[in-house]
């Protein structure tokens, strides 16, 4: 009964006491949400574009970040860190398509899987070869100050990184749906072969999927690792992404939004309500839970592209 | 009158010298480095035709269009003797994509239809390698609907919830979408009704006739590939076994036999068939 109370009644109480104490968890929530679509947004990409799920979007994030604090360490200033991170990201791209890609076409999507695994552990062992596996700080310069809106708590640094992540969001929504690159795109995506025979070339688009992955790594890397560090454990947070995909759809850009959010926010809320009940720390299992409900219910997530079976 | 004729004579004697649009010089495809699929295999396609490669399952008809349009690659296949020539150029190291830039574009076996892409999306997509700008490709995909009027009612439909048959037309419209002067069809007709599949070779003759484009088109329903194409090659085991002209190959006896299933003789006992059959092989 005390369970039941706990579980049940006690959690709403609180909420409705204190208002605005809830409206600060789901802002943070929501914060730490756009930071979970980021990573959640590079395995859509690929996915969308080839069908590939790719292990080692986690690894690109560190290296990413890794060789842009490293260049910075060596007195490069942020733009020429930022734009030479960038050339590396894109040079990555063309090496993942002639060296792995390039010979696996038409393989089964399995195939494909196994060998981003073998990528993941190159990328995390190079980067780390190159730039050392200490902690290291980034600071890229964002403000990071708290200030209080209508008596809620906010703070600058998460207010940007909303914005960087909805804007980065909207154009490749729109990107995808409407340039003839994006169709080419979900072309590939649905039929590597059928694509091959009207003339897409499949080389160039997946170097540009890449690239276009390894910007939006990037972009998580440098918020990821202005927040906590930059270190071996931002691989990990691609894990927290894999709940997100399940929940938005791995095809739906705007899914990978809306399910990170949905996390963030699950995860921030569930934790501050119902965390005491469970012992604590329910932010670290929640959202697999939530996802797990999902393939129960709504394998293809919220948003994702219905699996098609003509009968 | 006479003027007419002398021109039409004049344009044909042009006409031999570019006649053909696609030669194929006993080439020899081999998979996986050890498996011999086509053992030599000649044919041409003159501008402006409908070839029929005809043949039963394994035959080759299917390693033959993607050798031409390249597309062997992607399974490990390789053209390792002869030579495939289009337009007197030499076309066998080119990718797919550098020959639809030119005008040859296959439509797969099986449709293969981008499922989650919309009937008009689909279109789109053959217009990858178009440089010619948005109006010519807006008004291709006028013209397509013009030929194909149901894929304009279903033109916000996936592909993937159309019927067999709107896929194959979204199929054949994809590839036009290229503006080629060449489609390699591959077994247009499988998986359809019979209605269905006469309303798409109509539309194929329809589109050879007023828009001169050349068809190599591979097919198991001998007779109605017979009788659309103006000549055809007969595929076994990997080797051109017999050629013609399409009115002839339909009259020859071994092919009635063989192929569309008339025997002139009436009932005969299964000894003798396979007697005759094993007398009578190709080879």
């Amino acid at each position: 009964m005390e369970f039941l109370n706990a579980v049940f009644v006690a959690p709403f109480l609180d909420i409705a006491d204190s208002p605005v104490f809830f409206a600060e968890v789901v802002i943070g929530g929501l914060m730490s949400g756009v930071m979970y679509s980021l990573v959640a947004l590079g395995f859509v990409l690929i996915f969308k574009a080839s069908g590939v799920f790719n292990y080692a979007q986690g690894a690109m994030v560190l290296f990413a970040a890794l060789t842009l604090v490293g260049l910075m360490e060596h007195g490069a200033p942020l733009w020429l860190g930022l734009l030479v991170t960038l050339g590396v990201m894109v040079a990555l791209a063309y090496a993942i398509e002639r060296f792995m890609l390039r010979k696996l076409v038409n393989q089964e999507g399995i195939i494909l899987f196994m060998a981003t695994i073998g990528l993941n552990f190159v990328l995390e062992g190079v980067g780390q070869i190159a730039f050392g596996s200490d902690v290291k700080r980034l600071d890229v310069g964002l403000p990071d100050k708290s200030f209080e809106w209508k008596g809620i708590l906010l703070n600058t640094f998460d207010l940007s990184a909303t914005f960087i992540g909805a804007v980065m969001v909207t154009s490749l929504a729109l990107f995808f749906q409407y340039t003839p690159t994006g169709r080419a795109l979900r072309a590939v995506a649905d039929d590597h072969q059928a694509a091959l025979s009207v003339g897409i070339p499949l080389k160039t688009i997946w170097v540009i999927v890449w690239s276009v992955a390894g910007a939006v790594a990037l972009v998580a890397g440098i918020m990821w690792g202005a927040k906590a560090g930059v270190q071996f454990s931002l691989v990990l947070i691609a894990l927290k992404a894999l709940p997100v995909l399940i929940l938005g759809g791995f095809t739906s850009v705007p899914g990978a939004i809306v399910g990170g959010l949905i996390i963030g926010v699950g995860e921030k809320v569930a934790e501050v309500y119902w965390g005491p009940v469970f012992g604590g720390a329910i932010e670290s299992w929640f959202a697999y839970m939530l996802a797990l409900a999902f393939l129960l219910f709504r394998p293809q997530g919220l948003f994702g592209e219905k699996i098609i079976e003509r009968v | 009158m006479t003027n007419v004729e002398a021109k039409t004579g004049g344009e044909a004697g042009v006409q031999t010298g570019a006649a053909s649009l696609l030669t194929i010089n006993n080439i020899e495809v081999i998979y996986d480095h050890v498996i011999l699929v086509l053992k030599g295999v000649s044919l041409e396609v003159p501008e402006g035709g409908i070839v029929a490669l005809l043949g039963a399952n394994g035959a080759g008809k299917t390693t033959t269009l993607k050798a031409i349009s390249n597309l062997l690659h992607a399974e490990r296949g390789e053209v390792t003797k002869g030579s495939i020539e289009c337009m007197g150029e030499r076309v066998d190291r080119l990718s797919p994509n550098e020959l639809v830039r030119r005008g040859v574009i296959q439509v797969m076996e099986g449709r293969h239809c981008f499922e989650h892409l919309t009937v008009e999306e689909n279109l789109l997509t053959g217009a990858y390698t178009r440089t010619d700008g948005r109006a010519n490709v807006a008004a291709s995909l006028e013209k397509v609907y013009h030929y194909f009027p149901r894929l304009k009612e279903r033109r916000t439909s996936q592909a993937g919830y159309t019927s067999g048959g709107e896929q194959q037309m979204t199929a054949i419209g994809r590839a036009l979408m290229a503006n080629p002067t060449m489609i390699l069809l591959d077994e247009p007709s499988m998986g359809l009704a019979p209605q269905l599949v006469e309303e798409i070779f109509e539309i194929v003759r329809d589109l050879n006739q007023k828009e001169g484009v050349s068809f190599l088109l591979a097919e198991q329903n001998t007779s109605i590939a017979l009788k659309y194409s103006d000549y055809g090659y007969i595929l076994e085991n990997g080797r051109v076994v017999m050629d013609g002209e399409a009115a002839s190959l339909s009259d020859n006896e071994d092919v009635k036999e063989f192929y569309l299933g008339l025997s002139s003789g009436g009932r005969r006992s299964f000894r003798d068939v396979k007697h005759y059959r094993r007398r009578k092989r190709w080879l």
